[in-house]
């Protein structure tokens, strides 16, 4: 991760303290995610702030990204400052799109 | 269409309710209830409030409600919501602040932002972080499945409450759309409601298309989610569409065992007479409920295979810093 190739998304002024609403999730993975990964840039989504999400907000965040870059675009996805609800509900997003792309 | 709303109508006995519930002749909604005591689960107000917005509110005939607990009906918003005023004989006033969530209609995303924000407050969950999470993530995947599939006009009529006896939140979503079958048709050849049931509660299975994974938008993981929370606290979960009921029954003192196919638990299931569009009820049980975090993560075990020890050395993991 080198600092000038990585572009920083702060969940909670999108969507809240509590992630759920999958429009602003379609936002943010169509308008500053995908332009990003497209050029080879990494994404850092910070989600201080953000208490919980939902597995569907996830899903609508980050899923399409693993299908259409494979799953080696996790190596240029990061999470911060994410509650253990966040990261449980992230590894099971990873986990799944995972599977169902092999 | 006849309504008749018995003495109790919990998950555990919704059977009496449902198997009473006469839904021919759409023009008119007669509500009769039982004379004595009034105690039902917010799903089947749910459905009330719903088959009454689909009729001229002058065709709505309610009986006069002679249980000392009508009252609850009318805390519950039900009459407000039909615009009718029915004579209720006696009142048992609960107390002014009760944790309940009235019905509610939803119609779009905007409404679910305003419905999620006032939900912690209404329920009282505000010192009860990990209870509140279970239960938005219930309401949003419920509701949002109904915007985006269900294509009823009237949206999504929700309620919910708190019961202090059994210490359990009680959550009920309804809707007049298109139902299961339509839904997943649409993408999976479906012979029967309770096949459209069993699709839908199944993981990544979704009505928008047959691709693994789901669209961008959508996992077909929602429902699976919602009954697995349901299971592991050992609470009941009801999902009605069309002439079929499904009911996950408690788990009781089994060992957790998630299956992705919903057959495979300890479940019940009944014919009604056809319902268009989609009800599901949902109990959570404070007192044993997990850490949300712990549901996640039971359920995240039984995705990623850990417990049968597959392959997980292929599959990458989210990098958290």
């Amino acid at each position: 991760m080198t600092k000038e190739k990585t572009t920083t998304i702060k969940i909670f002024d999108y969507a809240g303290k509590f992630a759920e609403n999958k429009d602003k999730a379609q936002h943010i993975r169509e308008k500053l995610t995908r332009p990003n990964l497209e050029k080879g840039n990494s994404i850092i989504y910070d989600y201080s702030g953000v208490d919980s999400t939902t597995q569907s907000f996830t899903h609508a965040l980050i899923s399409d990204h693993i299908r259409n870059f494979g799953k080696e675009v996790l190596d240029r996805l990061y999470f911060k400052n994410c509650s253990e609800t966040v990261k449980k509900i992230i590894e099971l997003v990873t986990e799944y799109m995972q599977r169902k792309i092999k | 269409m006849k309504v008749h709303i018995p003495n109790s109508a919990f998950l555990g006995n919704i059977n009496n309710f449902l198997s009473t519930l006469d839904l021919r002749g759409v023009d008119t909604l007669e509500i009769t209830t039982n004379p004595k005591w009034l105690s039902v689960h917010p799903a089947v107000i749910s459905m009330i409030a719903s088959l009454g917005k689909s009729v001229d509110q002058k065709k709505i005939v309610c009986d006069e409600i002679m249980a000392s607990s009508g009252h609850y009906l009318e805390r519950m918003g039900l009459f407000n919501f039909l615009k009718i005023t029915p004579k209720i004989k006696k009142i048992k006033v609960h107390e002014p602040a009760g944790r309940l969530i009235p019905i509610t209609q939803i119609k779009n995303s905007t409404d679910l932002d305003d419905f999620i924000k006032n939900l912690v407050p209404l329920l009282h969950l505000d010192k009860e972080p990990n209870h509140a999470h279970a239960i938005q993530q219930i309401f949003s995947e419920l509701i949002r499945n109904v915007l985006e599939h269900s294509r009823a006009t009237e949206g999504a009529i929700v309620c919910a409450q708190y019961f202090k006896k059994s210490n359990k939140i009680a959550i009920g979503v309804a809707d007049a759309g298109v139902g299961l079958k339509e839904s997943i048709r649409q993408s999976y050849p479906v012979k029967d409601d309770l096949s459209a049931i069993k699709l839908a509660l199944t993981p990544g299975i979704t009505g928008t298309t047959k691709k693994p994974g789901g669209t961008a938008q959508n996992a077909g993981f929602g429902l699976f989610l919602i009954k697995s929370i349901a299971y592991i606290n050992s609470d009941f979960f009801t999902i009605i569409s069309g002439d079929k009921m499904y009911k996950l029954l408690q788990r009781g003192k089994q060992k957790i065992r998630l299956e992705a196919n919903p057959f495979n638990d300890r479940y019940a299931t009944m014919n009604i007479s056809p319902w268009q569009g989609v009800v599901v009820g949902v109990d959570i049980s404070l007192n044993q409920t997990e850490e949300f975090k712990s549901l996640m993560d039971i359920i995240y075990k039984f995705y990623a295979g850990e417990v049968k020890n597959q392959k997980k050395q292929l599959y990458k993991k989210p990098k958290f810093i």
